[in-house]
């Protein structure tokens, strides 16, 4: 398919999808909820952090002849 | 306040890099439409898209301290909410249509027209996410490849690479549903 071949088809999809107005904006001002999404951000535990911890302490004890090469590869 | 995108300076950078939240602030009032234009582009959506606008923002905060200066900001931002909205599209449902909440032109029959729009759609929605994100990016919206290969952490060649496949395979489904593009 070359470039001549596509050109009904690119005209195809631009008609199914309209581009983006150039100009769109949000309907209200997104900052406060960012504030929001930072400060919940900051006061939630990081529990995925602290999964992965776990999870690498219960292998290093499981089967300890990991350890060497965890380190490695870290 | 409209501020110029332009006059950001390497100190405001340097200030958001050290986690100065006013200086976030105004990086924020600078890039907030740009960065929604962006993601709407990608989602279709602009209820998903204002989501993923503060997720983009949220995302970019945390990562304040990996921000290179001399790299500017607008482009990295632009890759964080790239990622944003691919993680969202990959937890949507695949094989749907694709929202469609912007108005499109009128052309012809309206009910045939309707229903080419609507397979067409749906087509597009079949496909394997990288390729419909290319596709939308560098096809619907004409977007210059050098900058949806910098969004989507690849090559210029792997965009004309995924936009060529993505056309392939859009002609093929289409076919099989009466469509010859």
């Amino acid at each position: 398919m070359n470039t001549h071949d596509q050109a009904p088809i690119k005209q195809l999809l631009q008609q199914a999808l309209p581009p983006v107005d150039e100009h769109a904006e949000p309907a209200s001002d997104l900052w406060p909820a960012v504030l929001r999404k930072i400060d919940a951000g900051m006061a939630a535990p990081p529990w995925l952090d602290w999964a992965l911890v776990a999870g690498l302490g219960v292998c290093a004890a499981a089967f300890p002849a990991w350890i060497p090469v965890l380190l490695y590869y870290l | 306040m409209q501020i110029d995108a332009s006059s950001v300076s390497g100190d405001l950078l340097s200030r958001f890099r050290q986690g100065d939240i006013d200086a976030f602030e105004t990086l924020f009032r600078l890039h907030q439409r740009a960065v929604f234009g962006w993601i709407l582009r990608i989602v279709r959506s602009p209820a998903t898209a204002e989501e993923l606008t503060v997720e983009t923002f949220w995302r970019i905060y945390r990562a304040h301290a990996r921000l290179d200066p001399t790299r500017g900001f607008e482009g990295w931002a632009r890759r964080i909410a790239t990622h944003a909205a691919l993680d969202y599209l990959r937890t949507q449902r695949p094989e749907t249509e694709l929202p469609i909440d912007l108005p499109a032109p009128a052309r012809g029959d309206p009910a045939v027209a309707e229903e080419i729009r609507r397979k067409t759609a749906m087509a597009l929605g079949r496909l394997p996410l990288k390729l419909r994100v290319a596709a939308i990016l560098a096809v619907v919206e004409e977007r210059p490849q050098k900058e949806v290969a910098e969004a989507l952490g690849i090559s210029v060649g792997a965009v004309k690479l995924r936009v060529f496949r993505a056309l392939r395979l859009l002609r093929k489904d289409l076919a099989a549903q009466g469509i010859m593009p």
